[in-house]
């Protein structure tokens, strides 16, 4: 039994009509999965691994032209499959987790209610038994007190528990196979790390085939038996897991490992193919330029900030990492100058930046820049490229023709080159509008910039490329970073030191090296545990 | 006839509703601009002779009661039906647009006061609101105008408001504060643009229903005099002969419906395409 397949696929072909006619977004994909596998499809944002998947259940997009030699799921031909044949694989064969768990769950509905639903298979189910039932499915993706859930709606869960819930809704009609796309995007760290045991545990006990779609090869490592590398809608490389991370042998599939930053990158471009080292910083040791000074904040009784300490040297990175809601953001806007600290106070060049009037803040503000974890909404959208990369330079006084050339020299800095000076946000893509976004940050030449997870919406090797350029600009403009993220890998790779608060206050800080190799304190060492590793590399 | 520009051979055609509407709407523009150039009547000069004629070749639509052209006093008459309306959404989109805005950016008590009073007005129906108004102004053009137009603010003031909160909370805004930007230049930079975004489609709209206030005000007295060639003011004088003349208070009704409907066909589409794009 275990060497039929489950799946087979041969020459999938899946097209949209554009207005340029038909647009081809997966083409010649062969599919086969065992029984008894686990199988990973990997790719960036477009390379068409969720068309693929959600071909899998029928629910492609209606416009979808969709040709294959051979479409068999269970021995049975799906090609001329109805919709009503499609029904009977959905659910009951193929269980599918929706990349968005914080959206996937119906709002208005309980908990209990949505797992009824799932389970109700005829009508005649008794409510008793359906709640019997639920109880049994959320314990059985390891929700605490499932009891209680149950008669919650979505909004009141985390978003960890909410994707529990969907994975349950999944399960619920015992399906061979569970496809989950993208389950651990969005998700904190630790939270991942659960939802990933969760998938483990499920694997290991040979429940269920799980088909995974990620664009995060650290996070497939430990899943998947096969690796497929998808680009572009055509698979470049596939094979065992452990082979294909290991040794890749298609450049893409190299280029995809080497984009993630790890322990071992640090000090190394990550966007080119042979290990190259960054710039060196220049760090000036002597009068700190920034000083935060036991910051307290309250929002009602609840506090989010408490008793943070810290100091940042010119050319110095500081990384501060934490989970959502521990407060990271609440300091970076107080060191930006748009939340005013209780207590406590920031010193920036050695003068008070803190509770003074914001017509003193005015003129010093463009020593201080922020670049935004999603750059579309931190545009306007009215604004072309060359006004937005512009309006950075008012402060400084700089108009006209100056302007011009600056905004020209930055573009051309972040490597998007004078073609884009009368483009809209809407039209450019995630990267370059990283990109620009870090353009803006650069212009008035500050002596400080906030980022605030600038990297964590974008696909890795886009990351990679973002993460190098913001190096390269840091090292020639000479300015100190306060980087912000909840990715370790991302901030042992790019910070000097680093602060890691949990419930608004720091638990441990000093030399990135020496706290994520020998952490003092446990919730440090509980991140790092959580930490995905890719197999071949030492932890 | 087939006339392509370059630019926009690749366009397809406008629906064939919208088309009408545009050219409908086009020919009442003509009108109010030009009134003496579409016919060779006068809209005020009485010819008891000629009373009640029927529809014909020398009067296309007859004569009313007086013996007056009854298209030419259409003709005139836009003039009157349509610039009140316009005026009274004028009034509403630039008062409801300032209150939304100082309610958004205030907050607070400011805020409430505002947004309480909004609510109060828009609790009555437009037109009960707009004839209790006048009650107390007395009947007229400009005591029209202002009773219709008071009572559309409350769209305006609620629409900018939502926005204004919008806008404020948003990327942009908060990054546009990073560069040390004055307060001033923010809200006209960043803030006013978006926060009146949806307001020239909200006053399409509301122009139709501020159309038919007028003529429905008008016909209840509350508007211009007779002997003005107003639409209402001549439904309503055509009412009285409907049994042996029913041209005279047909057309106006007929020109009433036509430009109201051409109006909202042209709002929708555009709401439409407006909200297409910001989905």
């Amino acid at each position: 039994m275990s060497r039929e397949l489950f799946i087979d696929i041969r020459n999938l072909t899946v097209r949209f009509p554009s207005p340029q006619g038909l647009k081809t977004v997966v083409s010649g994909l062969n599919l086969q999965l065992q029984r008894g596998q686990s199988l990973a499809l990997v790719g960036e944002s477009g390379s068409g691994k969720t068309v693929t998947a959600r071909s899998l259940i029928g629910l492609q997009d209606e416009n979808a032209v969709l040709t294959a030699d051979r479409f068999m799921i269970d021995g049975r031909d799906m090609l001329q499959a109805t919709q009503r044949d499609w029904r009977a694989i959905r659910g009951k064969q193929i269980g599918y987790v929706l990349q968005d768990a914080l959206v996937s769950l119906d709002p208005l509905r309980r908990i209990g209610q949505q797992l009824s639903d799932a389970l109700r298979a005829n009508p005649r189910d008794s409510n008793k038994d359906l709640r019997q039932r639920s109880l049994q499915l959320l314990a059985s993706v390891g929700m605490p007190e499932a009891q209680r859930r149950l008669a919650l709606y979505p909004h009141q869960l985390s978003g960890g528990l909410r994707q529990r819930t969907l994975i349950a809704t999944a399960l619920a009609g015992k399906p061979e196979l569970l496809i989950a796309d993208e389950p651990t995007t969005a998700l904190d760290m630790t939270v991942q790390k659960q939802i990933l045991d969760l998938l483990q545990r499920r694997r290991d006990d040979g429940q269920a085939l799980l088909l995974l779609i990620s664009h995060d090869l650290s996070v497939i490592g430990q899943l998947a038996d096969v690796v497929m590398v998808m680009k572009e809608g055509e698979v470049v490389e596939q094979g065992p897991a452990r082979r294909l991370l290991q040794a890749p042998e298609h450049p893409w599939t190299r280029q995809l490992l080497q984009a993630v930053p790890t322990p071992q990158t640090k000090g190394l471009r990550l966007s080119s193919p042979v290990p190259l080292p960054l710039p060196a910083k220049q760090i000036d040791t002597g009068e700190p330029l920034l000083q935060a000074l036991g910051l307290n904040k309250h929002y009602g009784a609840h506090q989010v900030v408490r008793d943070v300490s810290f100091r940042l040297s010119a050319g110095e990175t500081l990384g501060i990492v934490g989970e959502s809601g521990s407060g990271k953001t609440t300091v970076a806007r107080m060191v930006l100058g748009l939340t005013e600290p209780d207590s406590g106070r920031i010193q920036i060049e050695g003068q008070p930046w803190s509770r003074v009037a914001e017509s003193q803040r005015r003129l010093r503000r463009s020593r201080i820049q922020l670049i935004a974890q999603d750059p579309l909404s931190s545009f306007d959208p009215r604004y072309t490229v060359e006004k937005i990369i512009g309006e950075s330079l008012d402060a400084a006084g700089i108009f006209g023709a100056a302007r011009r050339q600056r905004v020209l020299q930055l573009l051309d800095e972040v490597r998007l080159g004078a073609g884009f000076l009368q483009r809209y946000p809407r039209e450019l893509s995630g990267g370059q509008r990283q990109r620009v976004a870090i353009a803006r940050a650069f212009a008035p030449n500050p002596a400080l910039l906030v980022a605030d997870e600038p990297v964590s919406a974008l696909d890795v090797s886009v990351q990679a490329q973002v993460l190098d350029l913001l190096a390269d600009m840091q090292a020639e403009h000479r300015t100190a970073l306060l980087f912000i993220s909840h990715d370790l890998g991302v901030i042992h790779h790019l910070a000097d030191r680093v602060l890691v608060m949990k419930d608004g206050a720091v638990v441990e800080s000093g030399d990135v090296g020496r706290v994520f190799t020998h952490p003092q304190h446990r919730w440090t060492q509980q991140l790092l545990d959580a930490l995905p590793v890719l197999p071949g590399q030492a932890a | 006839m087939s006339l392509t520009i370059p630019l926009l051979r690749r366009r397809a055609l406008p629906p064939a509703g919208l088309l009408i509407s545009g050219v409908f709407l086009l020919l009442v523009l003509m009108a109010v601009l030009f009134p003496a150039l579409l016919s060779p009547y006068d809209p005020l000069m009485a010819d008891p002779v000629n009373a009640q004629l029927p529809p014909s070749a020398a009067h296309w639509l007859g004569t009313d009661q007086l013996g007056r052209d009854v298209l030419t006093r259409l003709i005139y008459g836009s003039r009157y039906s349509l610039l009140i309306s316009i005026a009274a959404m004028a009034l509403a989109v630039t008062v409801g647009s300032l209150l939304g805005l100082l309610a958004g950016l205030a907050r607070g008590a400011l805020d409430e006061i505002i947004s309480r009073a909004v609510d109060v007005v828009s609790a009555f129906p437009d037109l009960l609101l707009a004839l209790m108004l006048i009650a107390f102004t007395g009947p007229g053009t400009v005591n029209l105008i202002f009773a219709l137009g008071v009572a559309s603010i409350p769209r305006f003031a609620r629409v900018v408001r939502a926005q204004t909160f919008l806008v404020m909370s948003s990327g942009y805004v908060e990054q546009a504060r990073t560069f040390g930007l004055t307060r001033r230049v923010l809200i006209w930079r960043h803030v006013l643009p978006h926060a009146i975004a949806h307001v020239p489609v909200l006053a399409t709209l509301g122009l139709g229903t501020a159309i038919i206030g007028t003529a429905g005000l008008s016909f209840l007295g509350m508007g211009p005099q007779p002997p003005t060639a107003e639409w209402g003011l001549m439904l309503a004088e055509g009412r009285n002969y409907l049994r042996n003349a029913w041209w005279i208070g047909v057309w106006p009704g007929v020109a009433i419906t036509l430009t109201v409907v051409a109006v909202n066909t042209i709002g929708h589409h555009w709401q439409a395409r407006f909200e297409g794009k910001k989905a």
